[in-house]
């Protein structure tokens, strides 16, 4: 396959067959991610007590930036993309974050 | 000669397995439609030059309409106890009058100037999606015919333009008028979204070598910003737009107060929205200004980095005030302390692209031609406009100020004096660019100084209106309690409507300007460069060749155009003029590029779009009907899908004599 | 696509970008960074509205957390297929490809089949669209995500559809590429969604 053509705006890794990772490791993530999940569904039956919601936000976090950095090849990528993509993500949770503070959202008792 | 060939031929030829649709092996309907000259390609290009003056020519008729229904306004409010519009009329007025120039004259006008000259000012052929960008285009023009049916249907949207909810519920606006400017904003909003991304990935992507994005005209540099603060903020309105139509169509419950709801949360979701959105009206015309000074002061821009910049600043800091909007609605003080701050904080970059336009004008050849007059008037108007502005700011005040006339009197100094000054700038400015014949600059002063005098007659007496308490949206005022003396609301109130009229007349000597060029044979053929100007727009012939430029010009500053005709003498530094704009076309185009792929006109993104309203008037009216158009969208979308990527051979010119035979044909001249 | 011919075709057909990068690739990352705010709306929506129950259940009253951790799962794992379509994509591989752009048809297919499951069981129980803010909130962000992901199956049977008679006009891979972004987009917001909507209770 010619990556010359097809891969011209690669900084890094523009040798490698696809983009990052191979079918195995694709195979490993999707692992991590489940485990993670299961993780997730775990604190339903287990009193994580007052970790319980930092651990649901670090794990859906966790599970998104893998996502996006992995599947969505955006590690490997053009920075470019990046940008884009994290422009409007953090102007989404920015802006709404702001809108929901207004109301005195964070400050309710769960 | 340029050679317009048949993109990726050679792909079909050589490949061992073709990919897409080779044309001759596509049924009937799936052709690509051929260039024609009749009225007929119009509905099918996708040429960004024609898409732009559709835009143009459509958005100019909806800013009659909202103009009428703006005398309207003023006929009710010129007198005591007006009777010419009932209450109901004139709620319905003063929507519809601000949904027309909000999303039906401003937003596509930008787009007619952005369709038109952005490609042409970063060198390229087309932008980025030639069929999306038609699709847009169709869908902006059918909502907006969609939206202006309501009229005609059980009457208008009578909510005001920003809607607030539950007073948009069904309970309070029974007719179906909301139901239309719902869904038809949602429609012009799928336009505004997908000419965003188009633009974006245009401006990111198709520049001319060595176009770096600190060479670009300010031009396509607030372009480019307002088209990001689009990108983000048409998804929140979509959000605002789909819970109302929910609850008004499906009992959905999201402002219904008994339930629980927060009437808030509209305010907030229609001002993320609302608020970015008076950028995306007014920095189109900053750039257009930014364009025109320099040129008719003979001088570069002052500070272009600080002036591309400071709009990028604007386009960030807007994200963050949008509660400005909001103060009188209970917020509670460290919300409203917050965007106080924020909200004076925006006046700075604000500022300081007044200070640089300025700057400008300092020491210049200043030339007063009309775009340079209404340039001028956007630079002053607006400063008006934007100090006023400046006093919403401060919290305690504009709690006085909110929902009175001082608020209308502030948005039409920065719309009307900012934005469509800047538009009209451009309008004179460019036309010979585009239909190759000069406005008339007797006619153009006339026009100018008509407009100063009935808007500043008309918006400003509004400030001491609002300073009386005089309400917005109030249908009448009564002789009663109309003050004394000076602040006699009464005397002001008509000022204003008089002010309308001059302001009326003064567009109408616009329109009547454009027929005497056309018609009167005393007009000549402008020249190719009548103002001396200095981006890369001008490099091309009037009107510019389809394919735009014969060869893509290779950047090497910032006012290439320029720099190509001038020189600076190294001994004496002196500025002198080395070729004449037709010498650098000539020198430009003398080695034209042989292979010019242009992208084949299309049925589908007008059949595409006109599913849309169907669906619409199916959800109001008849559910069959929504499924009629549903089927149809689903069907036009697969032709869309499987259309060929390239017309018939026979639209193209054979290939060059050295690439396999063949004589060279020139390509026709379309419309 | 024999390699000459794409050589060939680079200079001719696909000019040169000045970033170097497609398009459509660029236009997809932008118009999922636009998705984001579409999505953040609906969910601070239902975030502000989820504890406003004037009538009907709770929402700890009625999620089934077992049955979604399932239907979650299942689209996680259809984010699985569809890099492995990608990948397939990108060594023209076709018969694979296709065989993973079916199996992740099929995989959304179940996760949407599980939320029409999910919204009648809910419906029974007594949360209908307009019996209270939460309801109204709830079904509209999941309701959205749902159309967002039929759409998505709606498109990867037109791949598969178009790949088999090589009607796809460009390049092959960068279509299921791109394809993939959106699916994998939609998947990452169901995992944002699975955390705030259900995992955390009202």
């Amino acid at each position: 396959m010619s990556t010359v053509t097809e891969h011209a705006g690669h900084t890094d890794h523009s040798h490698d067959e696809s983009h990052g990772a191979s079918d195995k490791q694709y195979v490993v993530i999707a692992l991590i991610l489940a485990a993670l999940t299961a993780i997730e569904v775990s604190t339903y039956y287990v009193d994580f007590g007052p970790l319980f919601m930092p651990t649901l936000f670090v794990l859906m976090a966790v599970k998104f930036v893998i996502v996006v950095s992995y599947f969505m090849h955006l590690k490997f990528d053009n920075k470019l993309f990046s940008y884009l993509f994290y422009t409007g993500l953090i102007l989404a949770i920015a802006v709404y974050c702001g809108a929901l503070a207004t109301f005195k959202f964070f400050l309710q008792k769960g | 000669m340029a050679i317009i060939e048949r993109p990726s031929a050679e792909i079909a030829v050589a490949g061992a397995a073709p990919s897409g649709v080779k044309p001759s092996e596509a049924l009937g309907v799936f052709k690509r439609p051929a260039a024609s000259t009749s009225w007929k390609d119009w509905l099918v290009t996708v040429d960004h030059k024609k898409l732009g003056i559709m835009y143009g020519v459509a958005a100019f008729f909806f800013f009659i309409v909202g103009g009428v229904e703006a005398l309207l306004i003023r006929l009710q409010l010129a007198g005591p106890e007006g009777k010419i519009l009932s209450a109901d009329q004139y709620n319905q007025m003063f929507t519809m009058h601000a949904t027309t120039m909000v999303f039906l004259f401003v937003m596509p006008m930008v787009s007619a100037f952005a369709n038109y000259f952005v490609p042409l000012q970063i060198g390229a052929r087309d932008v980025a999606f030639p069929r999306i960008n038609a699709f847009g285009f169709w869908c902006w023009l059918f909502g907006g015919i969609f939206l202006n049916t309501s009229w005609f249907l059980g009457g208008a949207a009578d909510g005001g333009w920003f809607m607030y909810a539950p007073n948009s519920s069904t309970l309070f606006s029974p007719s179906h008028g909301i139901d239309f400017w719902v869904l038809g904003l949602q429609i012009t909003g799928i336009a505004s979204l997908t000419g965003a991304i188009n633009l974006i990935v245009t401006v990111l992507n198709m520049r001319a070598p060595g176009m770096k994005l600190m060479r670009m005209p300010i031009f396509t540099w607030m372009t480019l910003v307002v088209q990001f603060l689009l990108l983000f903020a048409m998804p929140v309105i979509t959000v605002a737009l789909f819970l109302l139509s929910f609850q008004r169509s499906f009992d959905a419950t999201f402002f219904d107060v008994a339930a629980g709801a927060d009437p808030l949360l509209w305010q907030h979701l229609c001002w993320i929205f609302g608020h970015p959105e008076v950028y995306i009206l007014i920095l189109p015309s900053f750039g257009i200004v930014s364009e025109i000074i320099p040129v008719f002061s003979k001088k570069p821009l002052f500070g272009y980095p600080i002036v591309a910049m400071s709009g990028a600043a604007i386009g960030f800091v807007g994200w963050g005030v949008w509660a400005h909007h909001m103060f009188a609605s209970g917020l509670g003080p460290v919300s409203v302390a917050v965007f106080s701050m924020a909200t004076m904080a925006i006046a700075v970059p604000t500022g300081v692209k007044i200070v640089n336009w300025i700057m400008t004008m300092w020491g210049g050849k200043l030339s007063f031609t009309v775009p340079m007059l209404f340039a001028i008037g956007l630079v002053v108007q607006f400063t008006i406009g934007g100090l006023s502005g400046v006093t919403h700011s401060v919290a305690p005040s504009d709690t006085q100020q909110t929902d009175t006339y001082y608020i209308v009197a502030h948005f039409h100094y920065v719309l009307f004096g900012g934005a469509i000054f800047g538009l009209f700038a451009g309008f004179y400015y460019w036309w010979p660019k585009i239909f190759r014949k000069q406005l008339s600059e007797s006619l153009g002063k006339w026009n100018f100084w008509l407009m100063v005098i009935g808007m500043n007659m008309t918006f400003g007496p509004m400030h001491i209106l609002g300073l009386q308490g005089q309400p917005r949206r109030m249908q009448v005022w009564t002789e009663a309690r109309a003050g004394e003396g000076f602040f006699n609301i009464g005397f002001w109130n008509r000022i204003a409507s008089l002010g309308s009229f001059i302001l009326a007349v003064g567009v109408l000597l616009f329109i009547i300007n454009i027929i005497y060029t056309h018609k009167s044979k005393k007009v000549a053929i402008a020249p190719l460069d009548p103002w001396d100007a200095r981006s890369l727009e001008w490099m091309t012939a009037n009107p510019p060749v389809e394919h735009n430029f014969d060869s893509i010009p290779t950047v090497n500053n910032l006012d290439e155009f320029f720099h190509r005709k001038y020189a600076e003498d190294p001994n004496t530094h002196e500025v002198r003029q080395v070729a004449t704009a037709e010498e650098v076309l000539a020198e430009l185009n003398a080695h034209p590029d042989e292979h010019i792929h242009m992208p084949s006109r299309s049925y589908w993104p007008i059949l595409v779009s006109l599913s849309l309203p169907i669906i619409c008037y199916g959800l109001i009216y008849n559910r069959l009907l929504m499924g009629v158009g549903a089927a149809f969208l689903l069907l036009t979308m697969f032709g869309w899908a499987m259309e060929p990527s390239t017309a018939p051979d026979d639209d193209f010119d054979p290939p060059a004599p050295g690439e396999g035979g063949g004589h060279t044909k020139e390509l026709a001249p379309l419309g | 696509m024999a390699d000459t011919a794409l050589a060939h075709g680079a200079d001719h057909g696909a000019p040169h970008t000045t970033t170097g990068l497609s398009n459509n690739k660029l236009g997809m990352w932008i118009f999922l960074g636009s998705e984001c705010l579409l999505f953040g709306g609906l969910i601070s929506t239902y975030m502000l509205y989820k504890g406003r129950v004037s009538a009907g259940p709770q929402p700890d009253q009625i999620y089934d957390i077992p049955f979604t951790s399932v239907s979650s799962f299942v689209l996680l794992m259809s984010s699985l297929t569809m890099v492995l379509a990608v990948s397939a994509a990108h060594r023209r591989d076709d018969r694979n490809t296709n065989l993973w752009l079916t199996v992740t048809a099929l995989l959304g297919a179940t996760f949407v089949g599980g939320q029409v499951y999910e919204f009648t069981a809910f419906y029974r129980e007594g949360l209908g669209f307009t019996t209270s803010l939460f309801g109204s909130s709830f079904y509209t962000l999941t309701g959205f995500h749902g159309v967002h992901v039929t759409v998505g199956i709606i498109m990867l049977m037109a791949l598969v559809g178009m790949v088999r008679r090589n009607r796809i006009p460009g390049s092959k891979a960068e279509t299921v590429e791109l394809i993939g972004l959106y699916w994998h987009f939609v998947d990452i917001v169901w995992i944002v969604i699975f955390t705030l909507v259900y995992l955390i209770p009202s």
